[in-house]
């Protein structure tokens, strides 16, 4: 039995999860209108590779990965592709962006893959490129590229294959969801990224506040019969965290500033395992995602598979929402996620949960009151910092003291918030002097680039009129040189020459008008 | 000499202080010639708060030379592209009190990109002579472009131009820039003790 460590602070939020059935997925209709970002994910955002007004079948690759940091998107039904523009999107920032908007014809129709059962005679490589062009970027909520992960580089050797089945966020039941209905693609999943990375180990972690995704997990793994080891901890936000799970459970902390691998780990969340599988053995790119589709003023709260690029509007008619005016929408949990400011605007591969809850439900935030220093964010930050100090520091703007405190080690949980009683929105300080620091280091990468530019460019326009002026003078010395050797001074020659034809034109004036 | 200073006191303690002085005057010598440092450490610091966009909007050539001149004691607040930020900046360097940006160079702008419209262009090369950072690319009598991630935006390339066709754009538009701003402070009215309370409802 492994040992479980504890984690320091933390909260212990209502958990609210049952509102939403966990266990129980439907489909949820395809939409007349998919809007499908370009940028899903974190990196740089995709190509369109379509043209407006062509026919897509569902699975085509519709905008193709640019570089490395990107993935690519599919079309998740088919269509027609009516127009490429900026349309409003699940952002903090309310924002437009790109998207391929796409009406769906009704027939559904879809390319044929061919997949590879027997994945395990393949080697890494050819694997990760297929990760890659299923366009998977990490389902948990950051949405990193799946691939770039699975390449930690030689210096980085994985030990252990982590699956993140904490889903400690109240509410959010996506996962819990996938665990009890797909665990045996999960497990497949699981063991196919295990043999990319080359881990020895396969490790899964379940907080115990879900025990029917736990008895499915661990039956599906008897059902295997590979050796994943399935370790239980008890129920307290956030540990889910990356860094978090991996403190539970072998008790290493991930170097500051490091990632997993630093330490031999890889931690994938379930829904990116089971995209893996469908990518390998079915050849089937990411075209879908659960969602929990949760808050009370849903009238039926549940989980569905959807079609990515199916506007928020859409699901929550399908699951009843009772609109009333100013209704606020959770794009995410309660604790990390951010209220949409346009209904219209799509699911993405990071959308794991829309919230919709009554105003007595999750009333709006009070007017933050002063800091009493009370120190109880210090109690429950999960990473050891000192959120009020970070606080003031935010607040003056001073970015030395700032990363000195260690601001990049916040995972924005949103426990220290959670418990202020003067409710600051900690976070958001948090998330702006993080934002602040990153341009000021880009402002400062840029200005060193172009002194180095203007500098170079100096000496060039220096050596260019050194090279002149030195040509000037060995142009003069020979000059000086022949006068000796001739005799004749060259200067006082051209003069002459000059007088001689002033002469003969003064003597033919005719020619000249 | 030993019998001379011994008898002499006074002529002793002068000597000794003489020979200290001579001795500690070579060591100081020395060092200014052995750790001399090249170029002006201050400039170069000051140098490495300036934006660097070489725009000459100070007054000066390129943020080297004003730099230098601040050194020599010119007035901080003359770079309208660094802004409040680097007036601040600097003034925590130099230990002086931040002044208000000096309206007479210019005013604080968006970051700004240059772009040609590639249609207009007559492949002059003016503007490429023009560009303090080597930032367009171009041939005489072809089309010139901008390299955008190179271009400072210091606008010296809008002049040259004989058929005016370079735009300056906001470099930081997007998504891609966006950072959560901080919370607005809302100072909530609070009464620190309840008969300041009093005291305002009778006033």
């Amino acid at each position: 039995m492994r040992t479980i460590h504890d984690i320091h602070g933390g909260i212990h939020p209502p958990e609210r999860k049952a509102l939403s059935r966990p266990g129980e997925l439907s489909t949820a209709p395809i939409p007349a209108v998919l809007v499908l970002p370009l940028r899903q994910h974190l990196g740089v955002p995709a190509l369109p590779v379509v043209n407006v007004g062509d026919h897509v079948l569902g699975g085509q690759t519709i905008a193709e990965a640019q570089g490395v940091m990107s993935v690519p998107v599919h079309a998740p039904t088919s269509g027609v592709v009516t127009v490429i523009e900026a349309r409003p999107i699940a952002h903090a920032s309310g924002f437009e962006d790109q998207c391929i908007v796409i009406e769906a014809d009704g027939q559904d129709e879809w390319l044929s893959f061919t997949g590879t059962a027997d994945w395990r005679g393949l080697d890494a490589a050819t694997l990760v490129g297929r990760v890659r062009a299923a366009g998977i970027a990490g389902m948990g909520g950051a949405g990193f590229p799946t691939a770039v992960k699975l390449s930690p580089g030689p210096a980085r050797s994985i030990e252990t294959l982590l699956l993140n089945g904490t889903e400690c966020e109240p509410y959010i039941t996506a996962d819990d969801t996938l665990m009890q209905c797909q665990a045996d693609e999960l497990i497949e999943g699981a063991q196919i990224l295990a043999h990319i990375v080359s881990a020895k180990a396969i490790l899964i972690g379940i907080e115990d506040n879900k025990p029917d995704a736990i008895a499915s997990v661990e039956a599906a793994i008897a059902r295997s019969g590979a050796e994943i080891e399935l370790a239980t901890f008890p129920t307290k936000y956030p540990s889910g965290g990356e860094k978090q799970i991996i403190e539970i459970l072998t008790g290493q902390q991930v170097p500051s500033g490091g990632i997993p691998a630093d330490i031999g780990l890889l931690c994938v969340s379930p829904g990116t395992a089971v995209a893996t599988k469908r990518a390998i053995i079915d050849g089937a790119p990411l075209t879908h995602r659960i969602v929990t589709l949760t808050g009370e003023a849903l009238a039926s709260p549940q989980n569905v598979t959807a079609c990515l690029g199916t506007p928020i509007t859409a699901l929550l008619t399908h699951a009843g929402l009772n609109a009333e005016s100013q209704q606020r929408i959770i794009h995410g949990g309660p604790m990390m996620g951010f209220a949409v400011s346009d209904l219209r605007a799509p699911i993405t591969k990071i959308t794991n949960c829309l919230l919709a809850p009554t105003p007595a439900e999750l009333p709006l935030p009070e007017p933050a009151k002063p800091c009493i220093r009370c120190g109880h964010c210090a109690e429950a930050c999960p990473a050891s910092l000192l959120p009020q100090q970070l606080y003031w520091y935010a607040r003056a703007k001073d970015q030395e003291q700032l990363t000195e405190h260690r601001l990049f080690d916040c995972i924005e949980c949103g426990a220290c918030a959670y418990v202020c009683p003067s409710q600051i929105p900690l976070v958001q300080y948090y998330r702006a002097a993080k934002g602040q620091i990153r341009d000021s280091e880009q402002e400062k990468q840029r200005s060193d680039n172009s002194r180095e530019r203007f500098e170079a460019r100096q000496v060039r326009l220096e050596t260019e009129a050194a090279e002149r002026e030195a040509k000037r003078a060995a142009r003069k010395a020979a000059a000086q040189s022949r006068a000796a050797e001739d005799g004749v001074d060259p200067i006082q020659a051209a003069i002459e020459r000059a007088k001689a034809r002033k002469a003969d034109q003064g003597s033919e004036p005719e020619q000249t008008p | 000499m030993l019998a001379l200073l011994s008898d002499q006191p006074l002529l002793a303690a002068l000597s000794a202080l003489l020979g200290l002085g001579a001795i500690f005057g070579a060591l100081l010598g020395f060092a200014a010639i052995r750790f001399r440092v090249e170029g002006n450490p201050i400039s170069d610091q000051i140098n490495a708060l300036l934006p660097q966009t070489q725009c000459g909007q100070c007054g000066y050539p390129g943020c080297r030379p004003y730099s230098e001149a601040i050194a020599d004691g010119d007035a901080i607040n003359k770079c309208p592209p660094g802004g409040e930020e680097t007036i601040q900046a600097l003034a925590d360097l130099l230990d002086v009190e931040p002044q208000p940006l000096d309206a007479e160079h210019g005013v604080e702008k968006e970051p700004v990109v240059a772009w040609i419209r590639e249609d207009e262009c007559i492949g002059c090369t003016k503007c490429i002579q023009a560009c303090p950072v080597d930032a367009i690319l171009g041939a005489a009598k072809v089309m010139h472009t901008v390299i955008a991630d190179e271009c400072t935006g210091c606008d010296l390339c809008i002049e040259p131009c004989p058929v005016d066709c370079i735009d300056l754009i906001p470099r930081k538009e997007g998504i891609g820039f966006w950072h959560w701003p901080l919370p607005e402070d809302r100072a909530p009215r609070f009464d620190v003790i309840a008969t300041d309370a009093a005291t305002r409802d009778a006033a």
